[in-house]
This record gives C-alpha cells, structure tokens and sequence, in this order.
C-alpha cells in the first residue's frame, strides 16, 4: 500500500507549483490555471485522509463534492470576467489593465 | 463449461494457464490478459468500420438516387480496402508552422477516446469490465474525443480550422448537457449506473419507459458526433472541411474512422441504455447470443443515423443553439423530474405496469410538447414571415439575371 | 515497492511536470493542455485511492468542462494566436522562493508528523450510494449541498451577464 505521507507530499508539490504560478504569471487565464492546480492540491489531500482516515463515513467526499462546485463556479465567473474585461481593454494581461493606478 | 455457453471465458482461463504455465506470476498474467482484451476489443472495433464506411456510403447513396459503391468487388464491398490502401500510401503533409506534436496527437486522441468507451460497453452477460461509474465514463472520455478535435482545429494553423474548433467547442459543451440528463433517466430508473447492472435492470425495456429520454439521448448523440444535421464543424460549403482541412494520408484516416466508430458507438451506447443490451431469448444461456442481439439492436440504431444524415439539411448556428439550450435542456430536466418522481410512487408495481404507466406520462408529455412546438413555429411564421430581415442572418441572394448571364458567357 | 507505488510514483511525476510546465511554459495553449495532463494525473490519484466516482467526475468536471472551456477563453481573448514576450511578471523569484518555502515547510510538516501508512479500513462497496444518501439527508450535507447548488445557479447566472454584449442601438 501507499504510505499516506506521499500523496500528501504530491500534494503540496502541486499546491506550490500552483502558488507560484498564480503569483508570476501575467495572464489572467494563466493565473486562473494556478488557481485550480491549487484546488486539485486540496481535494487529493481530502480524498486522502478520507481513504486512510475514515472511508466508512462520508465527510471527505461530501466534502471535496464541495469544491467541485466551487471550482466550477468559480472558473464559470472567472472566465466571463475576463471576457467582459478584454471586451473593455483588448487585453487581459493584469499588467496593462492599470485604469486605477497611477 | 461448453464453448457455447462461455466462449469468452474459457479463452480467458485457457490464457491464463498457459501463462501460469510458463511461470509468470499472477499479477503479471491479469495485467497481460487485460491488455490482450484491450487491443482484441480496439482492433475489432476499428476493424467493423471498414464495414460501416461501405454501408453508410451505400445507404447514403440510394437515399440520394445513386448506386454508391460499385466497382471494386461484389457490391462494392471490398471498396473500403481499396480506399485504405490509397490512404496508406499518401503523404501526411504538415502544414507551415503547424504545432507539430499537437497535430500528430489530435487524431488519435480522438480515436482512442471513442475506442476507450468501448471497455465499459457490456457486449454478452458477464463480459465487458462491470465499472461502477461506467455511465459517467462513457460522457468523460467523449471529452478526449472534444479535444482532440479542438487540438487539431488550433494546431493545423489554419482560420478555417480554427473556426471549426471554435463550434466545435459550443456545440459539444453545450450539448453534453442534455446527453448527461437523458443518460440520468435509464440511470435513475435501474438505480445503478453501472452499464451490465442496467441492462440486467432492463426486463422491460427502458424505450418503454422513457422514450422521450431515448429520443434525446440519440438528437444530442448525433450532435455531439457531429454528423449531419449538426455538421457545423465540418459544414463544406462555409468552411471547407473544418478541423481535419489540413490532414491527409494515415492522420486523416484517424478521424474518419474516429467519426464512423463514434457514430456506431452512440448506437451500441442507446442500445445497452434504452433497447435491452443484449437481453433477448436465449441471451442468458447462450452469451454469443446476446452479442448478436446487441449487434443487431446497435445497428438499427446506428441506421436510424445514417437515415437522418441522408435526410436533413444542415441547422444554422443559432437554430442548433436554440434547439439545444431552449428546448432539448428543459425537455430533458422535466424527463428526469418525472422518471424520479413517478418511479417512486410505482415502487410497488409490476415491472409492465410500471412500464405503461410511464409510456402514457412519456406519450402526454411528448403530446404537450409537440403542440408546443407547433405553437412556437406559427406564431414565428407570423412575426417574420421571411424568417429572416434583411442584415440580421447572412443570406445569400440570387445572383441578377444579367450579371448570371455574363457569368455564364 | 508494491506495483501501486511504481504506478504512484510515475503518475506524480508525470502529473508535477504537467503542473511545472503549466506555470512555466510562455505558449498559453500549451499551458492548457499540460494543464489537462496534470488533471488527469489527479484522476489517476483518486483511482488509486478507490474513489473511482470521484476520478470520473474529476475527467468530466475539469477535462470536460473546465480546460475546454479555457482553451476556449484564451483563444477568445487574444488578437494574434501565438503568444510573444515574456509571460511571467518581473519578480518571478519571489514567488518562485514563496511556492519553495512553502512546499519545504510543508514537507517538514508532514514528515514531522506520524502517519499511517495503511488505511484503517477497505472502502465500502456501496460508499457512493452512501454519499448521494448523505447529500440529501437532513441530519448529512443537506445544507452545504443546496447553498452548492445556489451557488452554482448564481455562477451560471453571474457569467451570463458579466459576458453578455449590450447591443445598443
């Protein structure tokens, strides 16, 4: 069997690989793919300590169910802001929408 | 044991013995055997396309007042082979700046998606892997089918190509939705979403109880395959061929057995769903049976595609949205609210009285709904009695005597 | 080392250079497809770990869904289809020590902590009809269920009228 410690690892790999991608990138699709190489981080972890932990109940599924949802919530919005936003600057790249900077 | 009752089975075991027997380890002979069925099931199903392209192409030809096929053998039947040989031995061209990986990849994904589905498909009782989920699975991996499709489009470097990925991606997304919803309905009705535990459910066949659903399951199937009526990604006359505009030789060949074998695909898919799989007299004793019902049952299916293809004209993009989002949606949500509702209120009938009580809520629904539909269609007459006002859809104008008859000098 | 291991330790690496490439890569379609490769290595994690419901919807709901419909969004917002320049921000680094410190201080987490290496229990054959019970049960995930559902409904909502084009005339 597979010590649980690797998936957790893993894990955290893809967590930081994720964080590092939505801090550096520029476009804001590209840091939206961060955000859900994040997410996927968190629900192995779920599934994980629920399959080593308590697989006769259901709360970690129950749980990562969740933030399914909410991952496809959020890239549904996520997306259609963007369009909305390349509709009003010709561009998505974070850097040139600086409307409210000086 | 006879070879009749078990044929599959005793292979297996005979297999797996001669494997022990040469003193490989167990887990290594399982792991051998799934592969050995692996490529069985995908050579075989890549192999009956040779048939279908035949068939479809005869079929398609009379419909259309033609012969079809006639040269090369008795029928024309051997004139797949003949094609299979010229498209060997073409050049596969790559386009300047195409993405080269990505080019190659595409027609393969979407073959192997399509073949991927058939490890689920219950072909005689006890055979087939008898997955929990395998519903659900056969909507995942048509997702790979999507993108490969979507990756050849973007990767041939071509507008023409690359406007085809973009209806791909509307059209298949958008009607996954009523495909998972018509899918829920047999689901929900056997409680089960494995495939096998389905047709096992099926004592009645659910084309009784949910003929509605079948109906859209096969309008959205077709869609998603992307076969006439809903050909906009390959639509010839607006964007030359769409996706594989830049493929030839063995990469073209990919995709068009890719198209042949999805479009039976959805046929086997309806027939385990909605026709019974391969129940049928005998099935039970004689599995080999029960293959050729399902085969049958699949074909009939599968012409009842080709029949619409040869018949239907090609939908605008607006109508095919609105059908989809406006009509097929909602029509499948209401489905799948009465197939849960009634079934729990029938929980005690016969298997044919349940059947029946569901025909007739199917037959009062799809009675409501076609007068619905008529209403709609009247009340558009009226409004627009051209359909279209001038500048709102591109129409295409006659061309004016004179300039015809200059052109024609 | 047990053939799951061998088959764990090559989806990790498989799916952590997916995921790598994502982020670093300058061709955003690219970055999406080694995105749908990381996905799918997570799919194959959730199938090792018997949650073989979960690892169909991961293919249906990301694959399907999500990654289509970013190559979909990065195809739209662009005016030319290959990408040129830079793509990452001009402190690269800082985010790259941040991701690096924060996988370090995970790891000495983990490793500090005892694990179990074997699950307390098999998987229970009818764990997924257990979960769509428990979904809909008063005294389970009623609530979190159904404030998922209006979440979705908003989303869908939401995106429909944050992209819509006002035609005016």
């Amino acid at each position: 069997m597979i010590p649980l410690n690797w998936y957790l690892i893993v894990a955290a790999a893809l967590f930081s690989i994720g964080l590092y991608g939505v801090l550096s990138r520029k476009n804001a699709v590209a840091i939206l793919m961060g955000v859900e190489l994040m997410l996927n981080a968190v629900n192995i972890n779920l599934l994980t300590f629920w399959r080593y932990r308590a697989p006769t109940t259901t709360a970690g599924m129950a749980f990562s169910v969740i933030v399914f949802a909410v991952a496809a919530a959020e890239v549904s919005v996520g997306l259609a802001l963007f369009i909305a936003v390349y509709r009003r600057f010709k561009t998505i790249v974070t850097d040139e929408i600086d409307l409210m900077k000086w | 044991m006879g070879l009749l009752s078990h044929p599959i089975t005793l292979v297996a075991d005979w297999l797996r013995n001669l494997f022990l027997g040469w003193g490989l380890s167990q887990g290594l002979t399982t792991v051998l055997l799934y592969l050995i069925a692996a490529i069985v099931v995908a050579s075989l199903a890549n192999a009956w396309v040779i048939f279908l392209i035949w068939f479809e192409r005869k079929i398609v030809g009379r419909m259309q007042d033609r012969i079809g096929p006639n040269r090369v053998g008795p029928y024309g039947l051997l004139q797949p082979f003949a094609d299979l040989i010229k498209i060997i031995t073409k050049e596969i061209i790559f386009p300047d700046k195409a993405d080269k990986p990505l080019y190659v990849i595409a027609p393969l994904l979407m073959d192997a998606a399509i073949v991927a589905i058939w490890a689920v498909i219950p072909l005689v009782p006890m055979v087939g892997m008898d997955f929990n989920v395998a519903a659900l699975y056969t909507i995942a991996v048509g997702a790979f089918a999507t993108l490969g499709i979507i990756l050849a489009g973007w990767s041939s470097n071509n507008k023409f190509a690359l406007v085809s990925a973009f209806r791909t991606v509307a059209q298949m997304i958008s009607y996954e939705v009523p495909t998972v919803l018509a899918l829920l309905v047999p689901v929900l009705l056997a409680g089960t979403m494995s495939l096998q535990g389905i047709v096992e459910a099926q004592h009645v066949w659910y084309i009784v109880l949910a003929p509605l659903a079948f109906v859209i399951y096969f309008i959205a199937s077709v869609a998603e395959v992307g076969r006439t009526p809903f050909d906009l990604l390959e639509a010839e006359s607006e964007i030359v061929a769409g996706f594989h505009i830049e493929y030839s030789g063995m990469l073209f060949a990919t995709f068009y057995v890719g198209d042949f074998l999805h479009a039976f695909t959805i046929g086997m898919l309806g027939a385990v769903l909605f026709l019974g799989g391969w129940r049928g007299p005998g099935a039970e004793a004689y599995p080999l049976l029960g293959l050729i019902y399902l085969w049958i049952k699949a074909f009939v299916v599968y012409f009842i595609g080709v029949w619409v293809r040869g018949t239907l004209p090609r939908l605008r993009i607006d109508q095919m949205m609105n059908f989809c989002w406006k009509f097929l949606t909602p029509l499948a949500l209401i489905l799948l609210v009465e197939a849960a509702v009634v079934d729990r209120l029938l929980l005690g009938f016969t298997p044919w009285g349940r059947g029946l009580v569901h025909l007739a809520i199917n037959v009062f629904i799809g009675a409501l709904v076609i007068a619905y539909a008529r209403a709609y269609d009247n009340r558009r007459k009226r409004e627009r009695p051209l359909a279209a006002k001038p500048g709102q859809y591109p129409v295409a104008h006659p061309p004016q005597p004179a300039a015809a008859e200059a052109q024609s000098d | 080392m047990t053939a799951m291991q061998i088959i764990f330790l090559i989806t990790a690496v498989v799916t952590l250079f997916a995921a790598f490439r994502t982020v670093t890569t300058p061709n955003l379609i690219h970055a999406a497809l080694w995105l749908i490769l990381a996905l799918a290595g997570v799919a194959v994690f959730y199938a090792l770990l018997n949650a073989n419901f979960f690892a169909v919807i991961q293919v249906v709901v990301y694959i399907g869904a999500i990654a289509i419909l970013m190559v979909f969004a990065i195809m739209l917002t662009r005016r030319e289809m290959r990408d040129r320049g830079k793509q990452t921000s001009g402190r690269w680094w800082w985010a790259a020590i941040l991701g690096a410190v924060f996988f370090a201080g995970v790891t000495w987490m983990i490793e500090a902590v005892a694990l179990p290496s074997q699950p307390t229990a098999a998987v229970p054959a009818s764990s997924i009809a257990d979960l769509g019970k428990a979904l809909v049960n008063p005294n389970g995930y009623v609530i979190p269920f159904e404030v998922a559902s209006v979440l979705l409904l908003a989303a869908l909502i939401g995106a429909v009228f944050v992209a819509w084009t006002r035609h005016n005339s």
